[in-house]
């Protein structure tokens, strides 16, 4: 081997992880209009969530009582959502760049690769979502933060959902080019009506709520609207929902895989249009 | 562990032998660089790749030669890994392709005309990436090295979308010889180049492999440059190996002055010198 290259360790490598993100990182910092796409959106959701849970807050005795529910579900729907789009468009600036074949041919591994989306996603997402929080607090006196440790519990089951998911998109767009594109933009919106963000479990109807408690956003929004309503916090809804995310989150490894090879098969990680 | 070993290895098992704390597969010299037996590869009904075999020795430059479609693109990616072969076996500096293929991936790199470098980013950034990626020691001199062998200097901290076409090539040159590979796949080298810097790259590339005994292998369209560099051409047609011998062997079997010439008797099927009717 070249004497100017390192040993390389077998299993995976910080080093390789480091260079993807700080490829990002770099891509990020050269662009404004990305910068600000991150906190436009959020900051909008928020102010808009906010005033209509202020003018029913006037309107109704439950949502005065609970107060800070919409808003709470609106932070934590952000997360959910903007943590898989910060996975994905990560992966897709390599898509929009070419860049893949480059990758691919290089020592780096799946593995590291998808790792250095999901710490790129927490960057993305810390850089939307803190600003939006701090908007409920000025504009709604709604503190996010008090929520307390059960909020690490709602945040790492709400990150590991959009990171199976952000794998699950990403690997269809690898395997079907950028054609599938609108996959990465619309997915999560298909578990929106039944992770039940703004409503509880009950509201389904019995065969659906079947389907919504496989979710595990369901489990976390249940949680959220027990905690702020009747102030107990649920922690075997918690370890539910981080069950059901291992299982979710190995899933979409495999899935992502299977689609690698399948994208190897028919000849599509060179060409990676549409 | 094999959920974890797959995910390590890009899906493919490791063969037994390769794993952890065992002695890498791919050996540091010796056998060919490339050793391609009966690869086959077929998209829905077509035929890219027709069951060829060829060995390359280490040291040399061996041009792929072939028209629009003869499969050089796919055999190409097929001994990188990119594309799984429908049959037949690929093994590059003695690690099987696919399956052992980050034995070997940090003493090979590329370049295509199918990728690019990320457009926003600097040339320098660029280059500090890959060069994480590859694990290069002291990056920073060697980036300089590069800038100053390629003369990329000027604009180093020029976006990468801001750069000529030409430009663009030296870049992706300079990432293909970050990790002074031992084996170099390229694929049109000198696209998009003036006739002076095209020149002065094939020199670069010729410097490179005497200096550093590396294997080279280059799908052209360009028949004088793989005249002057290759020791060997393989040309193909329809997915088939249709002639492979030295450059000057194979004018001489056609007898044709120049690579061109005999290019366009393979491409419009005309029989080489002496060639009974039927044969390739």
């Amino acid at each position: 081997m070249s004497e100017i290259v390192s040993h390389q360790p077998r299993g995976i490598s910080l080093q390789r992880i480091n260079a993807m993100v700080l490829r990002y990182w770099y891509l990020l910092m050269s662009s404004w209009p990305r910068l600000l796409e991150l906190v436009y959106w959020p900051a909008l959701q928020i102010i808009t969530w906010g005033f209509l849970q202020n003018y029913i807050s006037q309107a109704s005795g439950f949502f005065a009582r609970a107060g800070g529910t919409l808003i709470g579900a609106v932070i934590l729907w952000d997360i959910l959502f903007r943590g898989q789009l910060g996975f994905s468009i990560s992966f897709l600036e390599e898509m929009w760049a070419r860049n893949l074949g480059n990758l691919m041919m290089s020592p780096l591994k799946p593995i590291e690769f998808l790792l250095s989306l999901m710490i790129m996603s927490l960057i993305r997402l810390a850089i939307g979502v803190i600003p939006m929080t701090l908007l409920a607090l000025f504009f709604f006196g709604f503190n996010f933060y008090a929520i307390g440790l059960p909020l690490i519990a709602f945040f790492c089951n709400l990150i590991f959902t959009s990171w199976s998911v952000g794998v699950f998109a990403s690997g269809l767009v690898l395997r079907n080019g950028l054609g599938a594109e609108s996959i990465v933009w619309t997915l999560m919106f298909a578990v929106m009506p039944l992770a039940c963000i703004y409503y509880p479990v009950e509201v389904l109807p019995t065969w659906l709520q079947y389907v919504a408690w496989t979710l595990p956003p369901t489990y976390v929004f249940e949680g959220m609207r027990s905690l702020l309503i009747d102030h107990v916090f649920r922690a075997d809804l918690m370890a539910w929902a981080l069950a059901i995310n291992a299982i979710l989150f190995v899933a979409s490894f495999a899935v992502f895989l299977a689609l690698l090879q399948s994208a190897k098969r028919n000849g599509s990680l060179l060409a990676g249009g549409e | 562990m094999r959920l974890l070993s797959q995910w390590l290895n890009d899906g493919h098992m490791q063969q037994s032998g390769t794993g952890q704390g065992h002695a890498p597969a791919a050996d540091q010299g010796g056998s060919a660089a490339i050793d391609v037996a009966h690869l086959v590869k077929v998209y829905k009904a077509t035929r890219a790749v027709d069951d060829i075999s060829f060995r390359i020795a280490r040291g040399s430059i061996t041009g792929l030669l072939g028209g629009n479609g003869a499969g050089k693109t796919t055999t190409i990616a097929m001994i990188m890994g990119l594309v799984l072969p429908t049959s037949g076996s690929v093994a590059v500096l003695g690690a099987k392709i696919p399956e052992q293929r980050y034995e070997v991936l940090g003493r090979m790199n590329f370049e295509s005309p199918y990728v690019d470098m990320p457009m926003r980013l600097t040339v320098r950034q660029n280059l500090t990436i890959f060069g994480r990626l590859y694990a290069v020691k002291h990056l920073r001199e060697r980036i300089d090295q590069l800038a100053a062998d390629l003369d990329l200097k000027e604009f180093l901290d020029r976006s990468n979308g801001k750069l000529s076409a030409g430009q663009k090539t030296r870049v992706a040159l300079a990432k293909a010889l970050i990790n002074e590979p031992d084996l170099l796949l390229l694929d049109e080298p000198t696209a998009s180049l003036d006739p002076d810097t095209a020149d002065w790259v094939r020199q670069h590339l010729e410097t490179y492999r005497k200096t550093h005994n590396a294997t080279i292998l280059l799908a052209s369209h360009n028949m004088l440059e793989v005249e002057r560099l290759c020791d060997r051409v393989i040309i193909m047609k329809r997915g088939k190996i249709e002639d492979d011998d030295s450059p000057e062997a194979i004018m001489a079997r056609y007898n044709r002055d120049t690579l061109e010439e005999v290019f366009l008797d393979v491409a419009r099927g005309r029989l080489r010198e002496g060639a009974p009717e039927g044969t390739p």
